[in-house]
């Protein structure tokens, strides 16, 4: 399998504090990769800087070939283009409605006409379970899960190869947070995605991932199945998977 | 509150505590009066029954432990009497917490130096923070102005009405006003000297010189300077910048640019709007109050009134409306995740902005004047 992101010797620092002290992980196509780790030791930190809104301080991080620290403002915003990031409280525009929001990314960078685009928004409104008559309503407007759901359409509007998401299925209730798992796990299936994300749910952990990366002490704890992850001594990893066994 | 109470007795040099009922934080204040003025020279042997309590909680229970520990460190033998489970779980429980915890740390208080040193470090980082958004404004302007098709017309526009052509009757009504008051009290001193229809020249010159941009600015400052500050403010404690910038949507170009420019835009059509209706409000005055008909002052006003002033007046309208919006935005970019920080910085945007706009208004003042203009 093809690597998709690689992040080798990655060092952060913010002011005096050391967040990341050579962070190595390679993500695969095609899988669905987590980033786990107690609160503060910079998850999403990391997903901020693969994504290029932080800048790191050593080392280097690799997405789809491109060597994020050396990269062009052109090759930048290609790159761009052929991802889709989900943030935690959605970050939907909250000036323009839930079809607008879809639309955006394909107004902007496609000629396609107006009909086509609401096509496609369409598809993805209903791809990821929303109504359609959800379409014309206002952030403010809608619930928590829908919010999430909406900012997914958006993330998947220009059809990326690499999802990420932070934290999906946190402030969502339980039934919700499954149906959210199926609904990655299908657009996995059904799209080929590479999938990266950030979580605390130990059930959508077990029920989504292929592999995961443990971030524990500013280093990489675990890389790998979720089998073999409590063979690791680790107090993080022992209290967290360790009831579960 | 509740029903309980402590009796003290004391013989042969032993102390012994009877608490009974419940032993609460609304209770023990009591108890501590109670203690302070207790003499415990000669005890060297306390007991504390706790059989009669019904019910502790933790505030007591820490008491309790303070008791204890003070007691303890004055050599004196001490003893708790309690066989009730619940109770001598909720005293082990302050126990244990006890020994693990290290104390909370004291706030240092920073001396004087430390915190003028640092306000000076943080203005300093603060203004390095602003030229380098400048810098960065400048350099996606010409990298993006190189192309026709990149700039935003409609969001441009969108903006133009936004904050200009939704300022017009507050401009309109504050301008008239300005000059309706200044022709007024200057109608006043005039009249002493016979001097009624030098009023134009006065009205006229500082208005469309002076007084209609800086209203202007003022209004808009407060007006346009404040909402771009929250909306972007806003923006981006809702990660809203953030998830365009990984949709590769620069910022720049969506949000500032276009409003920088509609606002350079828009501020010279508002000036001569408040041109107008403030040689408006002094030609009423000067009607009513000085007998200058409305014919004779637009005679008058036409021999003594050079076009430059009116040109000066409109040419420093985009010089202001750049210094409001990027004030306005370059604030609504540093608000951090927390919701205090939006009134903060919109406070200080439109305070900044109307200094700054006075500033330079003060230095062009001094510059046209000397070059004759």
């Amino acid at each position: 399998m093809a690597s998709v992101i690689e992040v080798r010797d990655v060092k952060t620092i913010f002011d005096e504090r050391v967040v990341h002290d050579g962070l190595n992980l390679n993500v695969n196509s095609g899988e669905i990769y987590g980033l786990i780790g107690p609160s503060g030791c910079g998850k999403t930190t990391l997903l901020r800087e693969i994504v290029m809104l932080q800048k790191f301080h050593a080392g280097k991080i690799n997405v789809l070939g491109n060597d994020l620290s050396s990269i062009s403002h052109d090759n930048a915003q290609k790159l761009r283009r052929e991802w889709g990031v989900l943030f935690q409280a959605g970050a939907l525009f909250s000036s323009l409605t839930v079809a607008q929001n879809i639309a955006l990314p394909l107004v902007e960078y496609s000629d396609l006409s107006k009909e086509m685009i609401d096509e496609i928004v369409e598809f993805k409104i209903n791809l990821v379970g929303l109504k359609s008559n959800d379409a014309n309503l206002f952030p403010s407007q809608i619930s928590g899960g829908m919010k999430k759901k909406a900012a997914l359409a958006r993330a998947l509007a220009m059809d990326p190869k690499l999802l990420f998401l932070d934290e999906p299925t946190s402030g969502l209730d339980p039934i919700s947070a499954r149906d959210f798992d199926r609904l990655i796990l299908k657009l996995r299936d059904l799209l080929g995605l590479t999938i990266i994300m950030v979580s605390h749910d130990l059930q959508s952990i077990y029920d989504t991932l292929d592999r995961v990366a443990i971030i524990d002490n500013k280093k990489i704890a675990f890389e790998g199945t979720l089998d073999e992850v409590t063979s690791v001594k680790s107090e993080f990893i022992q209290t967290f998977f360790g009831e579960v066994k | 509150m509740s029903n309980s109470s402590l009796a003290t007795s004391y013989s042969d040099n032993k102390l012994s505590l009877n608490f009974s009922g419940e032993l609460s934080l609304y209770t023990i204040p009591d108890y501590q009066k109670q203690f302070d003025n207790l003499n415990t020279d000669a005890v060297n042997h306390v007991t504390i029954n706790l059989e009669d309590v019904s019910f502790i909680d933790t505030a007591a229970s820490i008491f309790i432990n303070n008791l204890q520990s003070f007691y303890q460190n004055q050599n004196i033998k001490i003893k708790i009497l309690s066989s009730c489970k619940d109770i001598n779980d909720t005293l082990a429980l302050v126990e244990n917490q006890k020994i693990s915890s290290s104390g909370l740390p004291h706030a240092n208080r920073d001396t004087f130096f430390y915190s003028f040193g640092k306000s000076i470090h943080d203005h300093y980082i603060g203004l390095l923070a602003f030229i380098n958004f400048f810098g960065e404004l400048f350099a996606t302007k010409v990298y993006y102005l190189k192309s026709i098709k990149n700039i935003r017309f409609k969001e441009i526009a969108f903006e133009v009405n936004e904050s200009g052509i939704k300022a017009l009757p507050i401009i309109a009504i504050t301008s008239f006003l300005i000059g309706l008051v200044v022709a007024y009290q200057s109608a006043y001193q005039l009249k002493i000297y016979g001097a009624n229809i030098f009023l134009v020249d006065m009205l006229g010159i500082s208005m469309l010189r002076e007084l209609a941009p800086l209203i202007t600015a003022i209004v808009i400052a407060g007006r346009s300077g404040s909402a771009f500050t929250a909306q972007i403010g806003a923006m981006k404690i809702t990660e809203e910048l953030d998830a365009m910038r990984t949709m590769g949507f620069d910022p720049f170009i969506f949000l500032v640019v276009p409003r920088v420019l509609a606002l350079m835009i828009a501020m010279p059509i508002l000036i001569f709007v408040a041109d107008i209706m403030g040689v408006l409000g002094g030609m009423l005055v000067a009607n009513i109050d000085l007998n200058i008909s409305p014919t004779l002052f637009i005679d008058r006003f036409g021999d003594v009134v050079a076009a430059k002033h009116f040109f000066i007046g409109i040419f420093k309208g985009p010089f202001f409306a750049f210094l409001i919006a990027i004030i306005g935005i370059y604030r609504g970019l540093k608000v951090k995740d927390d919701t205090q920080s939006i009134g903060f910085n919109t406070t200080k945007s439109v305070v900044e902005a109307i200094f700054a706009v006075i500033i330079c208004d003060a230095l062009f003042s001094i510059a046209f004047t000397n070059l004759g203009i």
